[in-house]
């Protein structure tokens, strides 16, 4: 069961809740392994080589490679966790997670760091927008997209106890804190996370913060407004959305990532899909490339603050009325 | 090595070439060259080298085969199939719709193929990643890694090799199918591999070439390169895409052999009949 808590306070860095997970579970089982391709100081990751220092790999630059070598740890039966930035975790290596990983019937776990806007400085080159899309197209892949710290504990946790391919993104900065302690979660299921009548906001990743001041100021202005944060964006709650969506006036999908082919996406086939005709605004990056600048700077410019996701859903406010 | 066994791999090599090629003769096409040129590997390592259980291709404590140039699934298949893996009748399955003998080998669907290759390049690391798995598990088995020369084009083989020779994982033999054709010509034309034992040595590889066809050979380089401490190993096999058959050996274009004329049928043919004899009579000399 999750608990929300009510806090402006910044959790702890992602990546080290990362670190620190995979540190306890290479401590309780032995078969877990972690891979790294040169980003281990960035991430954190070189720590655990300091008590697994035989089940720790840097792999160097080179992420194809890792993906194989995940691949082939598998077959002997190892549980591989891999790290890199969320494009090359994703786009760079697509080839070899499809049929090394995914086709292979393989296990590799994956944590695709710093999506979308929290690629910062390293600017357009480090940016992923499209991780989750690609994974989608994986058969079978399990993907999320971490609200917190105490989320991504849990999906670390989880996956290594599961076969196949699992891609986590998260940013390895501290994002703002949704869950209390101890929370647990249920992989494929959404979490509603307030309930009402007029409006649903579907979202995901640490976008569920924003989404959850956006309902507030709703609410204020009179709206009923139901959150979900779909925290697995494969496989998709599509129960609860369906059962949240079926008497909204207006659905709103919010993601660090490109309308085309992420939370978004499949939303709206779900919705289609089963005969919802609802009005449907999704909220992402539309058919732009990254560019550089601070976190901060790229969540405003590209859309994806509280602030300026209020501003595109305005005009679809106005026609509820 | 005595005569007795030389007589022996060298019978099992003609038989993959057989099979292969009633397999491939049946369905009309099919990737020839390539499983011809590692027959004489494949019988050396499945007839001689590698411990393994045909009757338990699961088996936990066997050596592995990552056949990274998957198309030559072909010469793998005829080999698995004379090993007792599986009936020799699937053979004539290959590509068939929902067969368990797909153009390029999965592991999920044929007893004894230890890794899904195909896409080229992915083999490498699969198996680089066996060998650290058996490595850690401190097990003395050892993974092959049969790579095809137009395969190394591919950036991802000297990630691998890199890798390889980094952790110094000498349980993983790397053999390079030097046959020097790819898909459309000669690999001196297409892109040229210059000298893959400087290449290997040079990115830190303990390493060895021989002929293709020489039975002898290629098992004393195996045993060398199992007494090997502390560093990657590598075979370089100069071989004949074609190998076994001159006709096939001369024939230009043949990586897929199309069978859809008389004269390649008739090649064929005899081929069919000519391996036959001489199997049957080295069996008998043999007995």
């Amino acid at each position: 069961m999750f608990k929300q808590i009510e806090t402006a306070e910044l959790g702890k860095e992602l990546r080290m809740v990362v670190v620190d997970t995979i540190k306890e579970l290479m401590d309780e089982n032995k078969r877990v392994i972690a891979l790294d391709a040169d980003l281990g100081s960035a991430s954190g990751w070189t720590t655990l080589e300091g008590t697994n220092k035989e089940r720790f790999f840097n792999m160097g630059i080179a992420e194809a490679n890792m993906v194989g070598v995940a691949a082939g740890l598998s077959l002997t039966n190892y549980i591989p966790f891999i790290h890199t930035f969320g494009p090359f975790a994703t786009r760079r290596v697509f080839d070899q997670m499809f049929i090394s990983g995914g086709y292979a019937g393989n296990t590799i776990n994956v944590y695709g760091s710093d999506p979308g806007f929290a690629a910062g400085p390293n600017g357009g080159t480090h940016t992923t927008w499209e991780d989750v899309a690609l994974m989608r197209m994986v058969p079978n892949a399990t993907i999320c997209d971490a609200a917190d710290e105490v989320q991504m504990e849990w999906i670390i946790r989880t996956f290594s106890h599961l076969q196949g391919v699992h891609y986590v993104r998260g940013n390895r900065k501290a994002v703002h804190k949704v869950y209390a302690p101890g929370s647990t979660f249920e992989l494929g299921k959404g979490n509603l996370l307030q309930e009402g009548n007029d409006i649903l906001l579907v979202a995901a990743g640490q976008l569920v913060y924003e989404t959850l001041q956006l309902a507030k100021q709703l609410v204020q202005e009179g709206y009923s407004v139901a959150v979900i944060d779909m925290f697995t964006i494969k496989p998709l709650d599509k129960e609860l959305l369906l059962a949240q969506s079926k008497d909204k006036k207006l659905i709103i999908t919010i993601e660090n990532h490109s309308i085309n082919g992420g939370l978004g996406s499949a939303v709206a086939e779900t919705l289609a899909e089963n005969g919802y005709g609802i009005p449907l605004q999704r909220i992402g990056v539309n058919e732009r490339f990254g560019q550089v600048g601070t976190p901060d700077f790229l969540q405003a410019e590209f859309g994806l603050t509280t602030d300026k996701i209020y501003e595109q859903v305005q005009p679809n406010l106005a026609n509820l009325n | 090595m005595d005569e007795q066994t030389v007589t022996r791999l060298s019978v099992l090599a003609d038989k993959v070439r057989l099979d292969t090629l009633k397999t491939l003769k049946n369905m009309g096409y099919g990737h020839l060259g390539g499983s011809f040129s590692i027959a004489e590997l494949l019988a050396v390592l499945y007839g001689k080298q590698m411990r393994i259980r045909p009757q338990e291709p699961q088996w936990a404590n066997r050596d592995r085969l990552v056949l990274s140039k998957g198309h030559a699934g072909p010469g793998l298949y005829a080999m698995l199939a004379n090993m007792g893996y599986f009936d020799k009748t699937m053979l004539a399955t290959l590509n068939e719709g929902g067969t368990n003998l797909p153009s390029h080998p999965d592991r999920l669907k044929t007893p004894g193929v230890d890794a899904t290759t195909g896409s080229l390049g992915q083999g490498t690391s699969v198996a680089a990643g066996i060998a650290t798995g058996l490595r850690l598990d401190k097990k003395d088995n050892y993974v092959y890694l049969i790579c095809g020369d137009g395969e190394l084009n591919e950036g991802q083989c000297w990630e691998a090799f890199q890798y390889l020779a980094h952790f110094k994982l000498n349980n993983c033999i790397v053999i390079i199918d030097d046959n020097k054709k790819q898909l459309d010509g000669l690999t001196v034309d297409i892109m040229n591999p210059f000298d893959f034992q400087k290449k290997m040595e040079a990115f830190g590889f303990y390493t060895l070439k021989v002929k293709g066809d020489d039975i002898r050979g290629i098992d004393a380089a195996i045993e060398e390169l199992k007494s090997v401490k502390d560093q990657a190993v590598c075979l370089v096999l100069d071989s004949i895409k074609g190998q076994g058959v001159p006709y096939f050996e001369t024939l230009n274009d043949n990586h897929s052999v199309k069978f859809n004329n008389d004269e390649i049928n008739q090649a064929a043919e005899e081929t069919i009949v000519a391996l036959e004899k001489s199997i049957k009579e080295r069996e008998q000399v043999n007995v």
